[in-house]
């Protein structure tokens, strides 16, 4: 890089939401302090780009890549490899990129399943039951869409990914200071964490960012948050909240919890945890207290949707990462 | 972020690894192509770091042994796979050979094809890829093992006793015959347990009191015990070598130290009882009172429940009378710490309560007895002074049936054998004939008579005349239904041996009641932290090759608390948990498995799910940095909190997240497509 040349930034957004792009425009001001550190060569969602003339840059030509959404079709999965070949650091941004997030949920069907659901339900207006098509022949030429694949997959499962921002979306003020970091190090004033690291979140869990005040736990019912007044000083878990807390990665301020609304997890599994929601069942299962089979099945039934409970943001992530239908498409 | 832990990355070979493959005669080689494991383990996983792999047909002989430490010494071998039987068996066998020859034993990992793949397969071909698929995955495991050393703990020289019945009397004199001290704490007011009940004992027929009694003085006596009876344990901290045990001394309302035993206040006391206790309901004691008159101590207590005094505030016939002022109403129950390496935990059984089998008729037909109260009625130390009579205190019976298995072989209660009543039941018949001649009926299921002299008094016993009917007696009633029927107890009964339904009418029915656990073994158990069975008897470390100890270092189990047991087996174990324990105490110290949990405090964030969790109790709470921690030494290594810990804050040392994912990516044979780095990767 010459002196007078500045790092070149880009962003982009593969199968997610797009809460991502709007948390990164939510930094506010700092926004600025990109524009004045990086140029900016590719987001195209604030600018105008192609594909080809990403392809077009030398390898190694951008200096950081905010990639943000998981891979579920062939396009997401070449843009990711493309971006790789073209970035020196990689972020796997948010929730999506790194764990598969909501979309990856779509992991608990086979495509068939998820088209048909999409396109062939009675409350879908599709009268001629048109589905769609991977090429089409249009009186102007064939037209070609990108394969869905069989499962969501995570942006580290296709490629090797330098560091890791989590959250639904990640939380302003922790891009801002990741912003901060990258430029800090770039001018020599600072060193970036080994590569693989998480960065712009902290080190144990959400309990420690958690003001309630906790106790040994002993579980006799699972309830929902509507169903009970909670206790706003006692740690949710002990009132019988499922509250994914313990297992999550902190650096979002323990926002539900202080609001009363129990932490369902959007930043990702804690530094020491490798299977999210394996982790969570086995400090849920440790704590009802009962020994009768009965009674814990009728405990347990307190939690109607054992996936969307442990694993809303990190099944394509999990060890299994996927169910049977999705692997075999049956 | 998934990927981070897969660590299958291609890499250089880190380690020098030695595989061996075990035939075990052909309990492996039957069902498993071991040369085939072998090649394949020596080629396909030789990227992996597999340098050596042999078969041999038997591992753990000598020099099967000896083949493990050439190779460590001249290969360079720095991690060991042997893929045999169970780490239960030979696991210390592997690991010592290693140690001989230089290399940490921590670094040699045992793989079973033997309990998990040739004892449970048929299919040779399919038995032959599953044990490659448990070598891989040993081989992914062990290269992510670190080297661990033993932990060292000294072992104080002091030993808690609970239970002060026969077990527990032998293994508390064992112990302080052999130098050492001993707290004996026994929850009623004297030692004695169940033996000091009972009348003669089989099959010698020696009066139980007459060979327990002396014992019982010896430890009421010994220097080097200190007896706490009316006394239970209710907390114990620490571990092997070091436990701190806190002992409830219930008040007795009489000051041991000026009391003479001279018995005045309980000969003073106005009010009767029944003894529910010691004399089984057939007698009475009195509120102030010493339970029998061998009783170890002597010292008298003062049941609250009956007494006058603490019901209505005047009486205090004790305290007039007594003549060293001893009564003492203001007494408390007094909390003592006492600091032991060892426990040993005899704490005995209930008697199956007789009652649950209604059609017998217990509590509802006057003369259908318990075991135990038969005990008592033929004891001449008894209410009835030995003489055998009916509920009436008068009548002598002219015809008894004795029924086995009350409680026990049945799938309606306990589907074990009690493995007493049957000699039990004997000797009632024998005591009945010499005592009343009266004609014995004995209906059982089958005669057990496997001790030494046991079916020699059985002999004797037939020869004595007493009648014995084979078949599961279906009714006790007082319903007549035949002339000769009115005025007695009927036993409808089908005689196998003859094939035909019997009424047989009797004056007095005897019910061999099984044994049980005692209620609460549960709740023991979990102070001690240690495990029970289903059924609720304490559970043994090995139930043929290590009876007294249990799976929590340090803690000893004997007598029926394990199991229902005669009198000698009890002594027995008694004295082989002194042994275990005395051997401790002479080793000074102790060396601990490494295998332990430990927390990375930066990772807890003091959630607390794990705090209640721990069977051994070794995990602290600290409130002021909102972080929990493990002591090392009371940790036995069993992963409860690793498993529950959702920040996975908590690692089990030898059971890492990376050795564990290691050994199931190499159990999928995921490591076969990792090349080695160079080799290009797509």
């Amino acid at each position: 890089m010459s002196a007078n040349e500045k790092p070149k930034f880009a962003m982009y957004w593969a199968a997610a939401c797009g809460g991502c792009e709007i948390a990164v425009l939510n930094i506010g001001e700092k926004i600025l302090d990109v524009d004045a550190n990086f140029d900016v060569v590719f987001w195209p969602v604030a600018m105008d780009a192609k594909y080809k003339d990403v392809e077009a840059m030398p390898d190694g030509y951008i200096t950081l890549t905010l990639f943000n959404g998981g891979i579920r079709n062939k396009e997401n999965a070449e843009m990711a490899r493309l971006l790789r070949r073209k970035s020196k650091i990689l972020v796997s941004f948010g929730s999506c990129a790194s764990e598969g997030c909501i979309p990856g949920l779509a992991n608990l069907s086979s495509r068939q399943e998820i088209l048909d659901t999409a396109y062939g339900t009675l409350t879908t207006d599709n009268p001629d039951n048109i589905r769609p098509q991977y090429s089409y022949a249009a009186p102007e030429g064939e037209l070609h869409i990108p394969e869905f694949l069989p499962f969501v997959q995570t942006l580290d499962q296709i490629v090797p990914v330098d560091y890791y921002i989590p959250g639904c979306p990640p939380e302003s003020h922790q891009i801002g200071a990741v912003v901060d970091l990258v430029i800090q190090a770039l001018q020599g004033k600072a060193q970036l964490p080994p590569p693989g690291s998480v960065i712009g979140a902290g080190g144990s869990t959400v309990c420690d960012d958690c003001p309630r005040k906790r106790h040994e736990k002993k579980i006799k019912e699972f309830v929902r948050i509507q169903q009970i007044k909670p206790d706003p000083d006692l740690c949710l878990l002990e009132q019988g909240v499922p509250c994914n807390g313990p297992a999550t990665r902190n650096g979002c301020g323990a926002l539900c919890p202080q609001a009363g609304a129990q932490c369902i997890g959007c930043y990702g599994p804690a530094e020491g945890v490798t299977d999210y929601g394996a982790r969570l069942i086995t400090a849920f299962a440790s704590v009802i207290d009962a020994d009768d089979p009965q009674e814990i099945e009728r405990i347990l039934d307190g939690l109607p949707d054992p996936v969307g409970q442990f694993y809303r943001f990190n099944l394509a992530a999990s060890l299994l990462r996927a169910a049977k239908p999705a692997f075999t498409g049956k | 972020m998934s990927n981070r832990f897969i660590p299958l990355e291609p890499m250089q070979p880190r380690e020098r690894i030695g595989v061996y493959v075990c035939h075990c005669g052909s309990n492996i080689a039957g069902t498993v192509d071991v040369a085939e494991v072998r090649d394949w383990a020596e080629k396909r996983l030789a990227h992996r770091g597999v340098v050596v792999a042999r078969d041999y047909k038997f591992m753990c002989s000598s020099l099967g042994q000896e083949l493990i430490a050439k190779d460590i010494k001249e290969q360079g071998l720095t991690r060991v796979v042997v893929a045999a039987c169970s780490p239960h068996l030979h696991e210390q066998t592997f690991r010592k050979a290693c140690q001989m020859a230089g290399l940490n034993p921590y670094l040699c990992e045992l793989v079973s094809i033997r309990e998990q793949v040739s004892w449970v397969h048929t299919d040779k071909h399919a038995a032959t890829d599953k044990a490659k698929a448990i070598l891989s995955g040993g081989v992914e495991r062990v290269m992510r093992h670190t080297p661990l050393e033993p932990l060292h703990v000294p072992i104080h020289p002091a030993t808690l006793v609970v239970g002060g019945g026969i077990a527990g009397i032998q293994a508390a004199l064992e112990i302080a015959d052999a130098g050492f001290p001993v707290y004996l704490v026994e929850r009623e007011p004297s030692i004695g347990g169940h033996m000091a009940q009972f009348d003669k004992t089989f099959p010698t027929l020696d009066c139980a009191a007459c060979i327990l009694t002396p014992r019982m003085v010896s430890a009421g006596n010994h220097p080097n015990i200190t007896l706490l009876t009316w006394s239970e344990v209710t907390r114990v901290d620490g571990y092997v070598g070091n436990f701190t045990v806190t002992i409830r001394k219930k008040a007795r309302y009489v000051k041991e130290e000026l009391c003479t035993g001279c018995g005045v206040c309980q000969e003073k006391c106005p009010k009767r009882v029944v003894d529910e206790q010691y004399e089984a309901g057939l007698g009475f004691r009195k509120a102030c009172y010493i339970p029998f008159p061998q009783a170890v101590p002597k010292y008298p207590v003062i049941d609250t429940e009956n007494c006058v005094f603490f019901a209505k505030g005047t009486c205090k016939a004790c305290q007039k009378f007594c003549p060293t002022n001893a009564i003492d109403y203001d007494q408390k129950d007094e909390y003592l710490s006492v600091q032991v390496g060892n426990i040993i935990l005899a704490t005995g059984y209930d008697l199956f309560d007789a009652r649950r089998v209604s059609q017998y008729g217990y509590g509802r037909l006057a003369n259908v007895f318990t075991s135990l109260e038969f005990e008592r009625l033929s004891n001449s130390a008894g209410p009835t002074n030995g003489n055998i009579v009916l509920r009436d205190g008068v009548t002598t019976p002219k015809t008894v049936g004795i029924i086995h298995c009350v409680g026990s072989r049945d799938r309606n209660f306990n589907n074990y054998c009690s493995a007493i009543c049957c000699m039990q039941s004997l000797k009632f018949a024998h005591l009945v004939k010499e005592r009343t001649g009266a004609t014995v009926y004995n209906f059982y299921i089958d005669i057990r008579t496997t001790a030494k002299a046991y079916d020699e008094f059985y002999q004797r016993v037939l020869e004595e005349g007493t009648l014995f009917v084979r078949g599961k007696v279906a009714e006790v009633t007082d319903a007549a239904r035949k002339p000769g029927e009115e005025g007695k107890i009927i036993i409808q009964v089908e005689d196998t041996l003859v094939g035909k339904q019997r009424r047989i009418p009797v004056d007095m029915v005897i019910l061999a009641n099984g044994l049980e656990p005692r209620r609460d073994a549960k709740e023991v158990a979990k102070i001690f932290g240690i495990s029970c069975s289903a059924d609720g008897w304490l559970i043994e470390k090995h139930p043929k090759l290590d009876p007294v100890a249990t799976m929590t270092e340090g803690i000893y189990i004997a007598g029926c608390a394990t199991g229902p047991k005669d009198i000698p087996s009890t002594v027995a174990q008694g004295a082989a948990a002194a042994a275990s324990v005395l051997g401790r105490i002479q080793q000074g110290e102790i060396a601990l498995e490494p295998v332990r949990a430990s927390v990375l405090e930066e990772r807890c964030s003091g959630c607390r799910i794990c705090n209640n969790l721990c069977p051994f109790n070794a995990i602290t709470f600290h409130e002021d940095r909102m972080v929990t921690s493990i002591n090392a030494a009371l940790c036995q290594g069993c992963g409860t909190c690793v498993a529950a810990c959702p920040a996975g804050a908590i690692t089990g040392t030898a059971f890492s997240n990376e050795q564990i994912i290691g050994q199931i990516e190499g159990l999928l044979m995921r490591n076969l497509e990792t090349a080695p780095v160079g080799a290009g990767q797509a």
